[in-house]
């Protein structure tokens, strides 16, 4: 009976969730992120089906320029470029979006969920987010990683997941704060809805485009976390992502050998993924903000205000 | 007071916060690698110095909670250890070489970021949905994903290497000798043009980003649109009415933003072999100097957050709101 009382608010929410998707994708900076990320997705997950070489095959003539039968060249040891920056995409989107996946159920759980409760475990959270976000985080990655030895893909994911999340908690937090006293939120309060009922049924469907949002700022730091670490070595370099690409080309000496085609695919890859990323944070920001969206001020006014929920940028 | 007060807990808190995860840290890692360490050099270290290693890393039989005060002790006391890279000169002294550097490098970079990031962000938000505003954000979303070592790297490549504008390495020229006169200084400046320009293009973008976003929204409030109703001139209404407002959000971030400088600085610092304390972080992580590396992160902690806490109370004397209490979050 609980439920019956409820239920008139969720279709409502629906229908404008839906709204969101379709004013995401009307964006055409957020359609370029999404094609930019799909392709890149594909890659990774056909890299056995695109990918021309073996990555690790080193019976190639060593450091040749672009050619036909090398797009992108090949390495100081003779590995395909192109062959790597493929598999390269599997490595390092995974990590990537593991950690991304991690850190943002770390701030839904240290951010929205306190957030939305209130009390003392809400202060006391709230200042271990606020001591993590001004706790310089890449210095304590470098520091983390050095102790646990010759870390894998995995390891990092865990080591990124559980340093990167104060920035999303804060932002969930200051957001699920807005809804404790809500019309809905006190409604399904006083018929009887149960508190994770209410944070899984009222706010999380709410709030959902600000932890996708959350989640994508987790995912490119995810990426860039890997190929930092990657780079200095602390990861497991034989592993292939585009950090460890980076890293081979620096330690071989690309940029002596002028070998650029071995020294900028795979930062360059990182670079674009994580700006398809900016562009669909881009076209959430518009959905999400409308006061933001003023490049086409005809369209606005059209269309129905989605969510009404403002961003709180840190 | 108040403001202060409590603003001055917080940095203290984080502060024990650092320190006691650099106290915790290599306690809890599964095998103890300091520990391993500290067998691996036995022998090759004097007594003295392993013992204090010892007593750094809690191979000893004291019970936790003592190690914690001694180790406490110790820090307050800037007694980090002797560095093993550089045996058996003390972590204190490689730190006091290489932070100025860094302080400089970062310290400038973050600054010019900033002011130019901001101004850009303005710039943006007052012509929304003209030309400067679809392409300025769209060159730096790019900018501000590409990875800090990809853009060093190329720097390093075609201004040091294939254009031989800039210097390759260090912070200034082997046949000088340090001192506070022009051409050291100009040689000084001179090696520091691409190591900034790494962070300062990286950086920019966040900037432009948040104040853009701050910028419309203010430029939203009632007391703009009543501005502009009233005729204040578009000048003084974008800068004086509306930027003026929408800065104090913006530097908020600016803990985390310092924070995403010094990690780059590590990278850059690295790259281009420039001797402040990412270079020797690294140096640190690779010869598995721990001493070095744990000082190092405390040191890097210490300094971001001081520099956080100053910009509080900067925003404090700007934000009265925020002194007199309602604006906790």
């Amino acid at each position: 009976m609980a439920d019956e009382t409820v239920h008139p608010v969720t279709p409502v929410e629906k229908r404008k969730r839906f709204q969101s998707l379709k004013a995401f994708l009307s964006n055409g900076k957020a359609r370029v992120g999404l094609v930019i990320f799909v392709f890149f997705l594909l890659m990774a997950i056909f890299a056995p089906v695109v990918s021309p070489y073996d990555p690790n095959d080193t019976n190639f003539a060593q450091l040749a320029a672009p050619s036909a039968r090398h797009w992108l060249g090949t390495t100081g040891s003779g590995q395909d470029v192109l062959s790597q920056l493929i598999w390269g995409a599997r490595t390092s989107l995974t990590v990537g979006i593991l950690a991304g996946v991690l850190s943002t159920a770390v701030a839904v759980l240290i951010g929205m969920y306190p957030g939305y409760r209130g009390g003392w475990i809400d202060n006391v959270l709230d200042t271990v987010t606020n001591i993590f976000m001004v706790i310089p985080s890449m210095p304590l990655i470098i520091v983390i990683a050095s102790y646990i030895h010759s870390s894998g893909p995995y390891e990092l994911v865990f080591v990124i997941g559980l340093t990167g999340w104060a920035g999303g908690a804060r932002v969930l937090r200051s957001q699920a704060l807005t809804y404790r006293n809500r019309d809905f939120v006190v409604a399904a309060k006083l018929s009887g809805a149960s508190e994770l009922g209410i944070l899984f049924g009222e706010i999380l469907p709410n709030m959902l485009s600000l932890i996708i949002h959350v989640l994508m700022g987790g995912i490119i730091g995810g990426i860039m976390s890997e190929a930092f670490l990657e780079f200095l070595g602390l990861g497991n370099s034989s592993v292939i992502s585009w950090g460890t690409m980076m890293y081979w080309a620096d330690a071989g000496g690309a940029m002596l050998m002028g070998a650029w085609w071995w020294l900028l695919p795979g930062g360059l890859a990182i670079a674009v993924v994580g700006m398809s990323m900016a562009l669909m944070n881009y076209g959430i920001d518009q959905v999400t903000n409308p006061r933001l969206n003023t490049a086409s001020k005809k369209k606005t006014r059209k269309s129905p205000k989605p969510g009404g929920v403002e961003i709180v940028e840190p | 007071m108040r403001y202060f007060l409590q603003r001055l807990g917080f940095f203290v808190l984080s502060l024990m916060a650092a320190i006691t995860i650099n106290f915790f840290l290599p306690r809890l890692m599964p095998g103890n690698p300091a520990e391993a360490m500290i067998t691996r050099y036995k022998g090759q270290l004097n007594p003295m110095a392993l013992h204090s290693l010892e007593l750094q890393f809690g191979v000893s039989n004291q019970p936790m909670w003592q190690q914690y005060l001694a180790y406490l002790n110790n820090t307050f006391h800037g007694n980090f250890g002797l560095s093993i890279t550089y045996y058996p000169v003390p972590v204190i002294n490689v730190i006091a070489n290489s932070l100025p550097w860094t302080l400089g490098l970062a310290g400038t970079a973050t600054v010019i970021a900033t002011v130019v990031g901001v101004f850009l962000g303005v710039l943006a938000a007052w012509h929304r949905g003209g030309v400067i505003d679809s392409i300025l954000p769209l060159v730096t979303t790019f900018t501000s994903s590409i990875p800090y070592q990809w853009l060093a790297l190329l720097f390093l490549y075609v201004f040091g290497f294939v254009l031989g504008w800039f210097p390759t390495a260090h912070s200034y020229s082997a046949i000088l000798m340090p001192a506070w006169n022009g051409p050291f200084i100009v040689n000084v400046l001179y090696h520091a043009i691409l190591p900034a320009a790494t962070l300062i293009i990286t950086a920019i973008g966040g900037w432009l980003f948040g104040m853009r976003n701050n910028m419309i929204n203010t430029l939203g409030e009632d007391f703009v649109v009543f501005a502009e109703a009233k005729g204040v001139k578009d000048k003084r209404l974008m800068l004086t009415y509306a930027a003026r407002n929408a800065l104090l959000p913006s530097l908020t971030g600016f803990g985390m933003a310092l924070g995403f400088v010094v990690g780059g600085a590590v990278l850059v610092e690295e790259i281009f072999s420039y001797p402040g304390v990412g270079y020797q972080l690294v140096a640190a992580v690779q010869n598995e100097d721990y001493p070095l590396m744990q000082g190092l992160f405390l040191i890097i902690s210490f300094a971001v957050l001081l520099a956080n806490f100053i910009v509080e109370m900067l925003y404090g004397r700007l934000d009265p709101r925020v002194r007199k209490g309602g604006a906790n979050s």
